[in-house]
């Protein structure tokens, strides 16, 4: 397995590192700074959550670890090298349907990406076939994407990140086009996946549920422009255990956390 | 739920006070006993509905009525019946000098047509990559696509004189605006979210354009190739009705003037004939096999 968990069986070695990253995006009319000075790590094998309201620069931050945009303060480096441009190390899941190639099947949307990287058609067949296996959708393997469901979709694009074995996986609110029912079954199977297969994930959302159960650690970012302020450790708290008191208590306290104003009226 | 929940809030809707009604079972009565649910359709009815059916009843229905009026006429000169024009187009395909005729004019088409879309594609493939070439890209197409090929025959006879360079020189004229504008749009409205899979895929600059644009446009783009296939196609039969002929040969446009020159009425019945047959296959076999294999399969496009 060629996943970094694997790679640095320690575990303590840093993957990724934020450092006082400022990012700024031009609109026609204004300039706007969507974070400011934002510092976090990842190490191997984590499943970190880019938490915080609509406008606090989430999405823009993983735009800008996958590599469309350059930070104006601090930097970004993977494994000690800086981020310059985007590329199949960081493989991302948008929220977008429309993120497959319409004109290719499930199998070759799955295999496109490798075969763009220099992997032999059957390494890149064989992997393909064992990773849709993996999101259930063998049954589907030859269909074109517009005969699939939104929740099918989402898991061809997941396995078709998989399937090139990133460094790291970047997600940006995957399920927040789904309905509720199949947004909870998504989230279990992610969860089940890393640990059957054991990968590094960002992972964006702005639902505290979701960053619970998703997520082993969530970094808590503060509306616009965005700023980290707070860390918290969230691994306990997936699968069995997403209904009880603890659960209730870690969101409540994240939730503080986001909308102090709130917390100080109650 | 109580009716009365919104009744003093002043806020809500009023509901007005109702009984609380009986619940009740019913039997229902078993589907065989009901009679047939599923009928077929009666033979009639089903070759109706399909379209192919009811054109060719119209096609039936205009033939009869040409037969009609050219017998009631009986003016070969000026409208010949069907008829005498299936004989003569029949006389003519046999004896080859329809199809020699139809080769010579689609000859022409092909290589003003390869051209055109080559141009096309060098002056897309530009625009996508600097704001400059976009910009030249949309004042040209704007400038130029309104203007009849036609109308710069004149011009192409003084450059190129009488002969096929002037044919491609109008095709290519008819073709590329078409073709470019398509495309240029259809590149422009591929989502972000496509293009940034593909960069993330690591593709970049010609690879990007060839592994992403030119496939998620490919709806664009074929309606471009459609548009100006029919352009080229209408611009060049008019353009040989003008001077046709060059080293001895003439298209299917000098055919049919030469018919007229000869008074021999029928002759350009089948010409025409001939024009239309070629435009129907090429845009109902070719441009819809197309079609079917690539974006209807892909559900980019309706039906």
């Amino acid at each position: 397995m060629p996943q970094s968990a694997v790679e640095n069986p320690a575990g303590t070695d840093v993957l990724l590192q934020v450092e006082g990253v400022t990012l700024q995006y031009r609109t026609p009319e204004r300039q706007v700074t969507a974070t400011y000075r934002v510092d976090f790590d990842i190490e191997p094998g984590e499943r970190l959550i880019l938490l915080g309201p609509s406008g606090c620069g989430k999405s823009t931050l993983l735009k800008a670890i996958a590599g469309f945009i350059r930070p104006v303060e601090g930097e970004i480096r993977l494994k000690g090298a800086p981020i310059a441009h985007p590329g199949p190390d960081r493989m991302m899941v948008f929220q977008e349907f429309d993120q497959l190639l319409p004109w290719k099947t499930v199998r070759h949307n799955v295999t496109y990406p490798m075969r763009c990287n220099g992997v032999p058609v059957e390494e890149a067949d064989r992997r393909a076939v064992q990773v849709i296996e993996s999101v259930n959708l063998s049954g589907f393997i030859d269909s074109y994407p517009h005969t699939l469901s939104g929740g099918m979709k989402q898991r061809v694009a997941i396995a078709r990140a998989m399937a090139m074995r990133p460094q790291i996986l970047l997600m940006d609110e995957p399920f927040a086009a789904l309905d509720a029912l199949t947004r909870r079954k998504m989230q279990e199977e992610l969860v089940a996946l890393w640990e059957a297969v054991g990968f590094t994930l960002i992972f964006v959302t702005h639902s505290i549920e979701e960053a619970v159960l998703v997520g082993s650690r969530v970094v808590v970012l503060s509306p616009h422009p965005g700023q980290v302020c707070a860390e918290i450790n969230v691994d306990e708290f997936g699968g069995p255990n997403s209904s009880g008191a603890d659960f209730q208590a870690v969101c409540g306290k994240i939730h503080d956390l986001l909308f102090p104003s709130a917390a100080g009226e109650a | 739920m109580s009716s009365h929940a919104f009744d003093s809030t002043g806020a809500g809707p009023v509901l007005s006070p109702h009984t609380k009604r009986q619940d009740f079972t019913r039997k229902v009565i078993p589907a065989s006993e009901i009679g047939p649910i599923e009928v077929p359709l009666s033979w009639t009815r089903r070759i109706w509905n399909s379209s192919l059916a009811r054109r060719a009843v119209i096609l039936v229905v205009l033939a009869v009525l040409w037969e009609g009026y050219g017998r009631w006429l009986d003016n070969p000169l000026s409208f010949p019946t069907l008829s005498e024009t299936l004989v003569t187009l029949w006389v003519d395909l046999i004896s080859g000098e329809l199809l020699a005729r139809l080769w010579v004019t689609l000859r022409i088409l092909l290589m003003g047509y390869g051209l055109g879309i080559v141009l096309a594609a060098l002056l897309t493939t530009l625009a996508v990559s600097t704001r400059f070439a976009t910009d030249l890209l949309s004042t040209l197409t704007a400038m130029f696509n309104p203007m009849p090929a036609i109308a710069l025959l004149p011009l192409a006879l003084l450059w190129f004189g009488l002969g096929v360079p002037s044919l491609i020189f109008v095709i290519v004229h008819s073709v590329l605006w078409a073709v470019a504008l398509n495309t240029h749009a259809g590149f422009t409205s591929v989502s972000n979210t496509l293009r940034m899979a593909g960069q993330t895929f690591g593709l970049r600059g010609l690879r990007l354009v060839t592994g992403i644009l030119i496939p998620a446009a490919f709806p664009a783009i074929l309606s471009g190739l459609k548009i100006g296939w029919a352009f080229a196609w209408r611009t060049l039969v008019a353009a040989e009705l003008v001077f046709g002929v060059s080293a001895g040969q003439g298209g299917l446009g000098w055919y049919i003037f030469e018919k007229r020159n000869l008074l021999e009425t029928s002759g350009v019945f089948a010409g025409l004939i001939t024009v239309m047959i070629v435009g129907l296959f090429v845009e109902g076999v070719i441009f819809q096999t197309v079609e079917r294999l690539t974006v209807r399969r892909w559900g980019m496009q309706g039906s």
